[in-house]
């Protein structure tokens, strides 16, 4: 069998006994959390996501900054809570709800325009931490060439060692965790960076408070 | 341009370097382009950017050093939490068992169509070749990997597989092998490869994967990109299959705190990848997409031959980022495809003598002047100009016993005498300095023939000899 | 603080360029120091040791701990010769516990030029005067492995009449790496070109560099090429009134 095969070279070349633990202990973990106030963390998020070619508003009024922003297009969003709760689902032209996966990854292949909340947004990246769940499906973040986020302010964390403390161990509550760092980019031609390649290409970042 | 077209005969290492360097245009887009990426990182540790670089490299080192002193803890650690949340874990030794296990579910669900994402660990196998050959169709999503599978070409560059190829190139292979009118735009390229395969993306039945990181606490694959094709093959068939190498595991995901900060930064010098995936198993009830079923196939290869040594075994610290390669005054002239493997650049010529032995490319470890700023850049820290001297004393301890080598070697035996008998060393000097023509200062261009052999030949083929001085310095000095 | 400090010329600067040599025991003489050449020295064995031939380097490695047993402080016009010592020679001498501890000893004696003048004489200004536009070199064993970066600049600020002017790109290998630049000719000569393309760009009339086997290629590469700059190792630098 492959797995006792290889399990044996591995301990024969350390010296080490089937089911023995660990010489020692690993490393401490690394997480430093710096203090960064929110207004600084929503600027510095701001400015990241600008730099990657990402749109961004700040806004107490997300619906209808939304509602303009797809006025004219198709749009699927997510089940959020937060999404229904500020009335995005219910826009004209916004097909929400969907729980059939084939269903969901049709309407998304054809939509202009998909829309979610996001967990956490990392200020010091500007990344958007998408966790998949009955609330937040993958595929509505990358099917469609566009993808808006709308995130209450309260959920910036400053940085990836906040958001591994925040949620030390992923797996126990998703199948996916993806972090977004601006919109789907390749420089693979001559160095030439093109964006839009598989997934969205226009990503715009909603904060709201 | 570029070696599309197999030679007659397979070429040397040493011809190989020799028609890059003889092809302008290729030079001068492997120096621009490893020349940005180098650029790029170097402006993104630095430390008023990223003051906590080094640390953060000793703790990667760190890490990576417990992990792989205790790998078979990880690894089965790793394959309980991967099972804990409905996938399954398949270790294979070799490329045919990868293939076995592929074609195996293929058939089992009557799949046709794979999706892949970029992964070396599938190229070290040729895994494409192994399951077309069986009829079944896979298809590269990665835009650079996609171009290369066109041209039947492999990777130039671990991060940058098409560097090497320009807009025409693409242009023509596009129009050969997808039958359409010529397109010279990168940016319309780039349209009709999304295109393509955006249709293959929602058609397959299976997607495979490698994996950056294995994180044992979690039983989760992480995946690092840049273009969505990876969330993609993951996300839309309803199978998804990762295959990576044992060496990848780290043991939590708290850890990935200080890899990604490390990984896009020296790739890229991008802060983050566009898109970082954390992957644990198939769908959980109730979330509306993600596939099925969910498959991590965990590859030695030849891995577990680089462990018993103390000092190499930190080669399987790589987090394949392609640093080294970017720095790489050698890489940078002689690109990707010199190299005899599919790893190519500094990390390439350590692991490539210790998978393969050290006879498959006996020159391969002395490609290099031993500058050390691949050692410089590495995120996790392995030494690779040590295990370069390593690979070379290995390399002479094990030489066939060929004219050349045995002249080098009996050069060497009476180097180590006339070094340690002074009056000798002063002697052959004085000798060597009546031979050299007296050029009055100036350097020499040329010798006479019966003395242009060996390295003063090759040396002269480059550049000027200094003239002997009148006097050495210990007769200097005896003179003053 | 020593007073008496042994020079290691290295096999090159003994046997190409003595000047060097010559120029590096005139600075430390006026520093005040007490200059030995101990005849027995030849080479580090850097070259036997680079080509894989570990006995043969272990062999001239002994050689040297012999020949500078007794000297206080050995000072070497060379990045590569002084790291193959403080840097090397430990890894030839892992089995002989009482070679090591000797090896060990060594090392802390043994220093490179510009580093030995900046931290043990702890001097900048050693009264030279050059008057000439240069760039500076930083050859990759002084560089990386002995971190030598501000010690020469430090040194070449103080020499009255020059003017520095750093290349771009800056800390890129010039392609000499001891045997590599004859098994590899062409790549080491298009690495050199590369490199003499950078210091060309500069606009300045000389290079300057600590390590004699830089200057070799540079200036092999150079006057190959048919340029009128030259080389100039910075003990020549220093000396220069």
């Amino acid at each position: 069998m492959a797995r006792e095969n290889i399990l044996h070279k591995v301990r024969t070349a350390l010296g080490r006994s089937a089911g023995a633990p660990p010489g020692e202990a690993p490393p401490p973990v690394r997480l430093r959390i710096p203090e960064v106030e929110m207004e600084s963390r929503i600027a510095t998020m701001l400015m990241r996501i600008e730099a990657l070619a990402g749109k961004t508003a700040r806004t107490c009024d997300p619906l209808s900054y939304v509602a303009e922003a797809i006025a004219g297009k198709t749009a699927v969003a997510s089940n959020a809570f937060y999404l229904e709760q500020i009335g995005v689902t219910g826009l004209p032209g916004v097909r929400s709800g969907i729980t059939d996966r084939a269903e969901l990854r049709s309407i998304c292949a054809t939509a202009d325009v998909g829309i979610t909340s996001a967990d956490y947004v990392l200020a010091d990246t500007g990344t958007l931490v998408m966790i998949a769940s009955p609330q937040e499906a993958r595929l509505i973040s990358l099917l469609p060439p566009a993808h808006i986020a709308v995130v209450p302010k309260e959920r910036i964390l400053t940085g990836l060692d906040e958001l591994f403390t925040a949620v030390p161990r992923p797996a126990e509550i998703t199948s996916s965790m993806v972090l977004i760092t601006g919109p789907s980019r390749t420089a693979d031609i001559e160095q030439i960076l093109v964006r839009g390649v598989h997934g969205p290409g226009l990503i715009t970042v909603v904060v709201v408070g | 341009m570029s070696t599309e077209f197999p030679q007659t005969f397979p070429q040397t290492f040493q011809q190989k370097i020799h028609s890059t360097l003889a092809d302008a245009n290729l030079q001068l887009a492997i120096y621009t382009a490893t020349g940005r990426l180098k650029d790029k990182r170097t402006e993104n540790v630095a430390s008023d950017v990223l003051p906590d670089y080094q640390e953060l490299r000793s703790h990667a080192n760190a890490i990576k050093k417990h992990t792989i002193e205790n790998l078979d803890f990880y690894l089965e650690e790793f394959e309980r939490n991967v099972e804990a949340h409905g996938g399954k874990v398949v270790y294979c030794k070799d490329g045919s068992d990868v293939a076995d296990f592929v074609l195996g579910l293929a058939k089992e669900k009557g799949s046709r169509l794979i999706v892949k994402s970029k992964s070396m660990t599938t190229e070290e196998v040729d895994l494409n070749e192994r399951v077309e050959h069986h009829g079944l169709e896979a298809v590269e999503t990665d835009l650079g990997e996609y171009i290369l599978q066109l041209a039947h070409e492999k990777p130039y560059h671990i991060v940058a597989p098409a560097l090497h190829k320009t807009r025409y190139d693409v242009a023509e292979i596009f129009t050969r092998e997808l039958r359409i009118p010529e397109e010279t735009q990168p940016e319309k390229q780039t349209l009709i490869a999304r295109g393509v395969l955006r249709e293959k993306f929602l058609a397959a039945d299976i997607g495979i994967s490698g994996a950056n990181f294995l994180v044992s606490d979690s039983g989760a694959v992480v995946i690092v990109e840049n273009e969505g094709n990876a969330r993609l093959t993951t996300s839309a068939p309803k199978i998804h299959i990762a295959v990576a190498g044992i060496e990848k595991v780290i043991p939590r995901a708290q850890d990935l705190a200080t890899f990604l900060k490390l990984l896009a930064r020296s790739a890229t010098g991008q802060l983050l990848s566009v898109y970082t995936s954390f992957l644990s198993g198939p769908r959980r009830p109730g979330e509306v997409d993600g596939p099925d079923e969910f498959y991590v196939v965990l590859l030695d290869n030849g891995r577990t031959k680089l462990l018993p040594d103390r000092s190499k075994r930190q080669s399987l610290y790589c987090i394949r980022c392609g640093a080294c390669l970017n720095t790489c005054p050698v890489y940078r002239k002689i690109g990707g495809h010199s190299f005899p493997w599919v790893y190519s650049g500094p990390i390439g010529a350590i692991i490539t003598p210790q998978f393969m032995g050290v006879s498959h490319e006996p020159e391969l470890p002395f490609a290099s002047s031993l500058c050390g700023a691949c050692g410089e850049v590495c995120p996790v820290k392995i030494d690779i100009p040590k295990i370069l001297l390593e690979l070379r004393s290995d390399v002479k301890k094990t030489e066939t016993r060929e004219k050349q080598n045995r002249l080098e070697k009996l050069g060497f035996k009476i180097f180590a005498w006339m070094m340690t008998h002074p009056r000798m060393f002063e002697f052959a000097g004085r000798m060597a300095a009546a031979m050299a023509p007296a050029h009055d200062g100036k350097w020499i261009r040329s010798v006479p023939a019966p003395m242009s052999i060996g390295p003063v030949k090759a040396w002269l083929s480059q550049r000027d000899l200094p003239a002997s001085p009148a006097k050495s310095f210990r007769e200097m000095w005896r003179q003053r | 603080m020593p007073n008496r400090v042994s020079l290691f010329v290295t096999c090159i600067v003994d046997q190409l360029f003595p000047k060097v040599g010559m120029a590096m025991a005139e600075v430390l003489e006026r520093l005040g120091y007490q200059v030995d050449f101990p005849e027995k020295q030849t080479c580090c064995g850097q070259p036997a040791f680079n080509s894989g031939y570990r006995d043969e380097a272990r062999a001239v490695a002994r050689h040297f701990l012999e020949t500078f047993a007794s000297s206080e402080a050995v000072v070497v016009p060379s990045g590569s010769c002084t790291s193959m010592v403080t840097h090397h020679f430990a890894e030839l001498f892992q089995k002989e516990p009482e070679t090591l501890a000797r090896v060990h000893a060594l090392e802390k004696r043994v220093y490179e030029f510009s580093t030995f003048l900046t931290n043990v004489a702890g001097v900048d200004d050693v009264g030279a005067r050059l008057d000439e536009v240069v760039t500076f070199h930083d050859g990759c064993h002084a560089l990386r492995e002995l971190g030598i970066k501000s010690a020469p600049r430090r040194l070449l600020a103080k020499v009255r009449g020059l003017e520095l002017r750093e290349m771009l790109p800056a800390e890129e290998c010039c392609g000499f790496g001891g045997t590599f630049s004859v098994k590899f000719a062409e790549l080491s000569g298009a690495m050199a070109r590369t490199k003499i393309e950078a210091i060309e760009r500069t606009g300045a009339r000389a290079v300057v560099s600590l390590d004699p086997s830089c200057l070799m290629q540079i200036q092999g590469a150079l006057s190959r090429a048919g340029s009128s700059i030259r080389t100039i190792h910075l003990a020549e630098v220093l000396a220069s009134r």
